[in-house]
């Protein structure tokens, strides 16, 4: 299973990489690994729309099952990856790179106080094996 | 892989002016079609009777059915469907009925309908219900919307979130979303069980009720259930009570003893209706004298009480805050015929056999197979249980090859991948129809596998081997779907 030691993590297996006042979002390895061949993608939400912490930002379906996925981090959305829509198997392939799914803006910055770091959603995911 | 079985589409077998029937000389004037309307061509099969008969007889011969074997499908209670109720249900008193004939010419079966509103209320401990729902996810869909109602009937808006369990039916989410709610998650503790803190955290002011099914998709039941729905009703919410599992309770617990508010039946699985290809489902709700009002309609009800000379007069009637009709007339009346008809022939006693004998098939198979395969929540089981099919010692295995290989003995798959949080979940629900001889051919094919698994992964992988078509590529059928000719 990789991890990528500079993501955030949440419960629901999605990672966060934050640069400043932006964030991108995606599933994490371990997510696609348990759902298997990704064969479809819907990001439900658009550039403009408002955020918060844990809303759904769209579905992930595999050939077991249709798994919903949240924004982990509150803020504006500023893009969604057409590429995952279109090529849902990049998911599988590259969970932490091109398939990213939809960026964020927070004047604010990001609260990521109920996140974990690399090395929690380790040991989160090892207990769940 | 493509074998002799296989079978030319109807299409396929087209001649051209090759026909099985013929129109008769109109006996009526011909009428002028507007010429909009017409076309030239219409690409239809071209077939006789004797290539129609043939091919959809051959192609019946590739069924497999609990008719035919084994079907340890969980969560589906394949149980055998007794040939009895067929036969009521096709008594002409009943299979030539129309359902808008005047209700005094319906007298029999109304207080068949009746009746039947009245054993489920018995069985589980309500005091009304409805049989008008036509599948359970209806049934289901009618529980959360009355539920909806009780809280906008009191004028209380602000109660918009469901909460569920992570091993819930997947069409508990859907029922919510389409009644209004918000639906918010709620935890398995390491038992099984729903999680009481995660619980806690949730009841508030915006609760508007709970979504349960006991025992649950694991199979197991509740231990904590009555703290459940006391903490939800402290909190101002209802218990909704998904009855899919109901089998395994049948005559030995009430649902409306345990806290539940409105519970949905499926009688398609608990009363050996058909169902499946065999069938339409039936999705009867039950509920307290709060939700009553709210049932959908029409009601089987006493329209005028029995005379010294007359019996009473039955006929249809709306429950007075009614979330309205969920279908024309008054649900599935041939199945809720096979079903009424399996209630009589159990009676009381006969209930509470199914259950114990379907945990008793459940658990045995459970012990014989636990130490081959993992048994993530090892517990006394009810009517399934829920093994994970995977193995260290045989990376690559999963629980699709093990269910793919169990075609190759001749038995059906369980249900798999299904709940989520076992993520190789084999969910395996004998029922109680099924003999110790069965179970045991069963225990054997489980075990070879296991070993298969091991020892010869690529018959794992590659199976099945003895089906008319081999393994299916799932990623390329769902996303490169072929819907034209």
């Amino acid at each position: 299973m990789d991890i990528n030691p500079k993501f955030l993590y949440s419960k629901n297996d999605e990672w966060v990489e934050i640069d400043g006042k932006t964030a991108v979002i995606g599933i994490t390895d371990y997510a696609q690994n348990a759902l298997s061949d990704i064969v479809f993608v819907e990001i439900s939400v658009s550039e403009g729309d408002e955020l918060e912490a844990s809303d759904l930002i769209g579905t992930v379906e595999s050939v077991k099952a249709a798994s919903d996925v949240y924004t982990p981090v509150s803020g504006r959305v500023t893009a969604a990856n057409e590429a995952a829509v279109d090529k849902p198997e990049i998911l599988n392939t590259d969970p932490f790179g091109i398939a990213w799914l939809v960026k964020l803006e927070n004047e604010d910055g990001f609260d990521t106080s109920d996140l974990m770091d690399a090395a929690a959603y380790q040991a989160y995911c090892e207990q769940r094996e | 892989m493509t074998t002799k079985h296989e079978q030319p589409t109807v299409f396929e077998l087209s001649s051209t002016g090759r026909a099985g029937f013929r129109f008769p000389q109109p006996d009526v004037p011909s009428a002028e079609l507007d010429p909009a309307l017409e076309r030239s061509d219409l690409p239809m099969p071209e077939l006789s009777e004797l290539d129609v008969v043939r091919h959809f007889t051959l192609l019946s011969e590739l069924n497999y059915a609990v008719d035919l074997g084994f079907y340890p499908l969980g969560s589906c209670t394949m149980k055998y469907n007794p040939k009895i109720c067929e036969r009521t249900a096709r008594m002409p008193g009943f299979s030539q009925l129309h359902p808008a004939q005047p209700i005094e010419t319906l007298q029999g079966a109304l207080l068949l309908v009746y009746e039947m509103q009245d054993i489920l209320q018995k069985v589980s401990g309500f005091t009304a219900g409805s049989l008008t729902p036509a599948a359970g996810a209806q049934g289901e869909f009618c529980g959360v919307k009355m539920i909806a109602a009780y809280h906008a009937d009191r004028k209380n808006d602000r109660r918009k979130v469901m909460l569920i369990p992570d091993s819930a039916h997947g069409t508990n989410p859907a029922s919510s979303v389409m009644s209004g709610f918000t639906v918010k998650p709620v935890p398995t503790d390491a038992r099984g069980n729903i999680d009481l803190d995660g619980l806690r955290a949730l009841c508030n002011e915006d609760l508007a009720g709970i979504m349960i099914t006991n025992p649950n998709t694991l199979g197991l039941f509740d231990e904590n259930i009555d703290q459940v729905t006391g903490l939800i009703h402290q909190a101002g919410g209802l218990v909704y009570g998904d009855g899919a599992n109901m089998n395994a309770l049948l005559g030995v617990v009430k649902p409306a003893e345990l806290g539940f508010d409105v519970l949905h039946f499926n009688l398609h699985k608990t009363f050996a209706t058909p169902h499946g290809g065999g069938g339409p489902g039936a999705g009867a709700v039950v509920c307290t004298d709060t939700l009553a009002p709210f049932l959908p309609g029409p009601l089987a009800a006493v329209l005028e009480p029995a005379t010294e000379e007359l019996p009473p007069l039955y006929g249809w009637k709306m429950p007075e805050k009614s979330i309205g009709r969920v279908g024309a007339f008054s649900g599935h009346f041939a199945v809720i015929v096979r079903a009424y008809t399996y209630c009589l022939m159990q009676g009381a006693d006969g209930m509470r056999r199914i259950a114990e004998h379907a945990a008793l098939n459940a658990n045995y198979l459970m012990h014989a197979l636990k130490n081959a395969y993992p048994l993530p929540y090892d517990r006394t089981c009810m009517h399934e249980f829920v093994l994970d099919a995977k193995w260290e010692d045989a990376p690559g295995v999963r629980a699709l090859d093990v269910a793919k290989r169990l075609m190759d003995y001749k038995f059906h798959p369980p249900t798999n991948y299904f709940p989520l949080i076992v993520h190789e979940a084999l969910m395996i629900e004998p029922t109680e129809t099924e003999s110790k001889q069965t179970l045991d051919a069963f225990i054997e094919a489980m075990l070879a596998i296991a070993r298969e698994a091991h020892e010869q992964p690529e018959l794992l992988h590659g199976a099945p081997f003895t089906t008319p078509f081999g393994r299916m590529d799932e990623v390329k059928a769902a996303k490169d779907l072929k819907l034209t000719a």
